[in-house]
This record gives structure tokens, sequence and C-alpha cells, in this order.
């Protein structure tokens, strides 16, 4: 376990309050003049040595991010946008930092600012954490007072412009293009990769993206070396990482703890453990709902880092871990997720626009035992058609959860749904027809 | 995708306020010059708090003027992000999260209980005509599920008797008290925590 000492979220619990005063003496602000006089080269590489993954889901090496902004400012500017649009189902780790580590952030800001040639930073905060992004606009207010932010910021005669952008209830703009659509006045539909952000971003120009996670960690990481933070957790799964821990668990919390801890020790230690006992166990969502879930067996000995998740065909994504007992029903619980995505989906891509309403009809049926037997490898089906044939890994998102539950439960939603369907000759229809749509009476016939 | 109702019932004519009209030219501000279009978010929801929580058509066709932008775009951007409401809702807005994380802990209870005492369906107002309630997809509190949104508040760690509670309140147009309903101060392990003892209540 992790010692409170190497905690970087002093304030995860607001015991101090997130004021500058108080920020500062947890240490934030400290040094940052000195760190930035090593210089861009110093700051990436260290960054590099500290092997820190992006925390918004997908594990990007940080520093090899930022090494892919131009080297020098041409006739563009630079941006650097933060990524605060929290959606992912399960996770709300962003929110205790914007609301109790707000200085953490903005120092980061400064730093990653200057490290990738940007002078103006964009924080794109989902519209519903309006309060939490109240308080971030306080802390930026108090920074740019006390001389941090603006033309000589925190005396690196580097100048940086802070501004909110705030969002409208769009889980697809947590996807950086569309996050950059969104913030330039449009639909949050995410664009073609290539071009990257890094080179063509925001307005055209060199954009870097993190997560609020990643950004808020650099500043202890440049203050204690690179060196530190690698020796937690593993090779390549360095570092804390904040664990959110919800569903039925005894005490659902946000904890910070070391990479590659056991999901085990995560439940029952910090979160009181399952309701109704460890044995009521039923399965794991580990990374928030895009991730499929793991059954009880994987439970007992999976370690949560990036690597170890993707052995068990699963991914750590946001560290986001839903748990589900045996009270619930698991068909239900992943129709309600298909749900979530039915109606998150940007409708730019046909496989996902339509991919994602199938799903979830055919998961309420399966939920409701009025299925049939063929409809579960039809649904598989549909989940390969969507997967890999979108802009966006959206599509991987909606369709990874039900993968997951009919790799695992198959045979539970078999026994719900065992019989034969109910004219046979009808079975040639292809399923690209709402079958469920045609009148029950109709069927019989 | 979410599907969006006009309201059939359009006022004519919608100006910013002189407040409005300040805040927003400040917030132009915060993009380059010629990329004024990025104000439409902030903008389209300055327009809705002044417009007793919802847009109507005639905003959409000012903020287009305002922005120096085609009305279409405006409608599209209206039309695609969830937050926006183009039908008049209540004074009171509640939004229940019904996502797996909420689901799992009893979020269906809270939508009964809506349903029992502010109006039947969604987005219906209550016979007060003051309140109105909506089912809404994850708001980014799991660890406090399950809860919901009044208007710009989050209300945490409900069950049906304290929701029940709070909606008495807002009848008598008393705003109860945002954040935990177990008394939680944030998203701790509540009674057993086990990390950053030594900054307890610091």
């Amino acid at each position: 376990m992790l010692e409170d000492k190497d905690r970087i979220f002093q304030n995860l619990y607001n015991d101090f309050g997130a004021d500058l005063a108080s920020a500062k003496q947890r240490g934030d602000w400290k040094d940052t003049k000195e760190i930035c006089s090593k210089g861009r080269e110093w700051i990436i590489n260290e960054i590099k040595a500290s092997e820190l993954r992006g925390r918004g889901g997908a594990g990007f090496p940080t520093g090899l991010k930022w090494s892919f902004a131009p080297k020098e400012v041409g006739s563009r500017p630079h941006y650097l946008v933060i990524n605060a649009d929290e959606s992912e189902p399960g996770t709300c780790k962003d929110r205790d930092i914007l609301r109790f580590e707000p200085h953490k952030l903005i120092e980061g800001c400064l730093i990653a600012s200057y490290a990738v040639n940007a002078h103006k930073c964009y924080i794109y905060i989902r519209g519903e954490y309006f309060n939490e992004g109240q308080k971030l606009q306080t802390a930026i207010d108090e920074a740019y007072k006390d001389g941090l932010l603006g033309k000589n910021s925190a005396g690196t005669d580097w100048e940086l412009d802070i501004y909110i952008h705030y969002g409208a209830g769009a889980y697809i703009c947590g996807e950086e293009t569309a996050l950059l659509e969104s913030i330039e006045g449009k639909k949050g539909q995410p664009r073609l990769k290539p071009p990257f952000p890094a080179l063509i971003g925001l307005y055209g120009c060199p954009t870097i993206i993190n997560n609020v996670e990643t950004i808020s960690v650099v500043p202890t990481i440049l203050k204690r070396g690179g060196k530190w933070f690698s020796s937690l957790g593993r090779p390549k799964n360095t570092g804390s990482k904040i664990y959110c821990i919800s569903g039925n668990v005894n005490n659902p919390c946000n904890v910070e703890e070391e990479m590659g801890i056991p999901l085990k020790e995560l439940i029952e230690k910090h979160a009181g453990g399952v309701i109704g006992g460890w044995d009521n166990l039923k399965a794991v969502i580990p990374g928030g709902s895009s991730m499929p879930l793991l059954p009880k067996e994987t439970c007992e000995t999976i370690k949560m880092d990036f690597d170890a998740c993707v052995e068990n065909k699963t991914g750590l994504g946001t560290a986001g871990i839903v748990v589900i007992n045996k009270d619930q029903d698991i068909i239900k619980c992943m129709a309600r997720i298909a749900r979530f995505y039915k109606h998150e989906s940007c409708g730019q891509c046909t496989p996902c626009r339509e991919g994602s309403g199938w799903m979830w009809r055919m998961l309420e049926r399966m939920a409701k035992g009025e299925a049939t037997r063929d409809e579960v490898d039809m649904l598989l089906d549909v989940t390969k058609q969507i997967e890999g044939h979108t802009i966006c890994a959206f599509g991987e998102g909606s369709s990874w959860p039900v993968q997951g539950l009919i790799r695992n439960f198959k045979d539970e939603i078999i026994e719900r749904n065992k019989f034969d369907p109910i004219v046979k000759k009808q079975k040639d229809i292809p399923y690209l027809v709402d079958q469920h749509l045609l009148e029950k009476e109709n069927a019989k016939t | 995708m979410a599907v969006k109702k006009i309201s059939k019932v359009q006022p004519e004519n919608f100006e910013f306020n002189k407040k409005n009209k300040e805040t927003a030219d400040s917030i132009i501000k915060n993009y380059p010059s010629g990329k004024q279009q990025s104000a439409v978010m902030a903008l389209l929801y300055l327009a809705q708090k002044q417009n007793d929580n919802w847009i109507p058509l005639s905003a959409m066709k000012y903020i287009a003027k305002y922005l120096d932008m085609p009305y279409i775009k405006v409608y599209e951007v209206s039309t695609f992000y969830s937050m926006y409401n183009l039908t008049p809702v209540g004074k009171y807005f509640f939004q229940v999260c019904t996502t797996t994380p909420c689901m799992l802990r009893g979020a269906y209870n809270l939508v009964d209980v809506c349903k029992r005492k502010i109006s039947e369906e969604e987005n219906r107002l209550s016979e007060d005509g003051k309140t109105s309630w909506l089912e809404v997809e994850c708001l980014g509190a799991c660890v406090n599920a399950p809860m919901l949104q009044l208007n710009e508040d989050y209300y945490e760690d409900l069950d049906p008797t304290k929701l029940e509670e709070i909606i008495d309140k807002i009848s008598n147009d008393e705003i109860p008290q945002p954040g935990s309903y177990r008394g939680r101060l944030s998203s701790e392990p509540e009674n057993t925590r086990k990390t950053l003892i030594g900054n307890k209540n610091a």
C-alpha cells in the first residue's frame, strides 16, 4: 500500500481547503520557476523517465505526447487543452481535483504550457460541473492576483492565460477531437485522425490535450523526480492513481493508490467490502463503463494497472471501478450501460449510431427473457460490426461491455432466453430489421 | 442521440439584458479574434438562464447575429447538446442520474418518488407549475450515488425519504442544502478511512 507521504493529492478529501494559501502550504507553486528554468527538454525527459501514462482512459505516454508538439512555434500559435469532460459512468476523480486541488491543476497547466510552447490554455469542463468550474475559476483568479498566471507567470517569464470552456452534457466531447470541435463552437463530432491534434488541432493549430489528473500530477513528479514516480508500481505502469470505487460496496469512495494494487484489496480494504460479503460478488467493471467486466474468479487475483488489465481482456480505462453483486441482474445492468451509449452516440458513423440502439434493445429483451437462443450470437456479431468501424473509440467503448457480458455470462443469458424463434421460417429476416418491432401477433402466424 | 423537441409556443423576440451582454462580450474575448463562434455554447447557456431555463428559437437567431454565424449552426449546437432545454422546464428542474453505478444503488427508487411527487411523466410540469424532472445519464458523482442535480447543485447520497423531504421543501420555495445527505464532506469512504489519516480534519 502506498504510504501517505507518497500520495500526490493530499487534499483529496478536502481536509485543508482548496484556496491558494493552503495549497502553497501543501507545496504547490514551490520551485515552479526553477523547474521551468531547467528547460523544455529537461521537463519532457523527466516526464518520459517517470513513465507517466495518460489518466484519461487510453493510457498514452504523456512525455511522448508532449514531444510531438513542434519544437519551434511557426506562424500558428500552440494550445494546451485540458480535458475535464469527465462523463464515463463510474468515474468521478477529476471532479475532486477541480474542487479540492485546483492549484495542482493550474500549476501543471503552466509547466505543460511551457513545455509545449503554448500561451493559451483552455480547460474544457462538462457543463454539469458548474459549481466545480466556479471553484476552479476562483482558483484561477487567485493565481492571476498572485502573479502566478498572466504576463510573467510565477516569475518564469512565460505568458500564460487559462480559460474555462463549459460543455453542455455530451459524453462524446471527452473524445479529444470532439472536444476541439466543441471548443470551436460546433457539434461535438470527432474528427478523422490523422492529422493528429499535436500538429493540427484547435483552430488548425498544434494542440496538446491532456486529462485533468495527468496534468495535476506533473508538478509533483518534477519536484520529486521522475525516478521517484517510476519507483511506484511496475515498469510501464508507474506511479499512483485515483481509483473510484462505486456500486454495491459498503463504503463507495475515491482513493489514491499505487498502480498495480490488487483489485480485491481496493474493494475489501478501502471500500469496506462488497455488500453481502465477498462471496456475494457477481462481477466488476474495472475501468469505467466502456471496459469489459470481470467475473469473480478474475477479481480475486487481478492487479489494477494498464497491462494487467489488458492481459485479462479488459482495460484500466479511467479506473472507475463499478462493483456488481449477486442481488443485481447483470443483464439489466449491461442493458442500462447500452442505453447510455445509445443516448450518447454522436450520430456521425452509422455502425455506432444504429448499432448502439440495436444492442440496447436486444439487451433489454434479453433481460426480460424475450429474446431467442440465436440472438445471443447475433448480438455478439453486432458488437463486432461496430468495433473498429467508427471514426473514434466510442464504437469500441459501446461494444466492449456487451462483449464482456457475453464472454462471461453467456450461459446465464441463454438460460433466460432459451427458446427457439417463435416462427422458425421467419429466421431469414436479416437482423438489420428490428425484429422485435414486428407485432408479436403477426409473428405467430 | 437524444431526441429534442422544439417548443410550439415561442416568444417573438429575445435580447440579452445589460448584465448578460457584458458577460457575453467578456466571454467572446476569451477566444482568438475571428473565432467568436467558440462562444456559442456559453451564450446559449446565458440565454437559457435569462429565459427561465429554456432556449427559444428567437434566442438562437439573436445569438447567431451576435456572433456573426449562420443560424443553422446555432440550431445544430443547441439541438446536439443535452443540457440545452428547448421547451420550458420547471423553475426547479430535477435531473436524476440513473446510469448503472447509480442504478445499482437504487436510483430508480428516486425516479418513483419523482413520478409520484412531481409528475407522472418526464419533462411535464408539476401541478403547481414550478417543478419538473428528467432522467439523465451519468452526472459524474458515482461514489456519492444515488444522486440528482437540482438546477446547478448536486444532491448526493439520497434515498427516497430524503428526496421526498427535498421536494416538499422545494414546493415551499425553500432551497434545501446541496451536497451529501448522509453527512459526507467529499468522496471519502464513510467511517473507514484508511488513507491520509494524519490530515483528517486538519
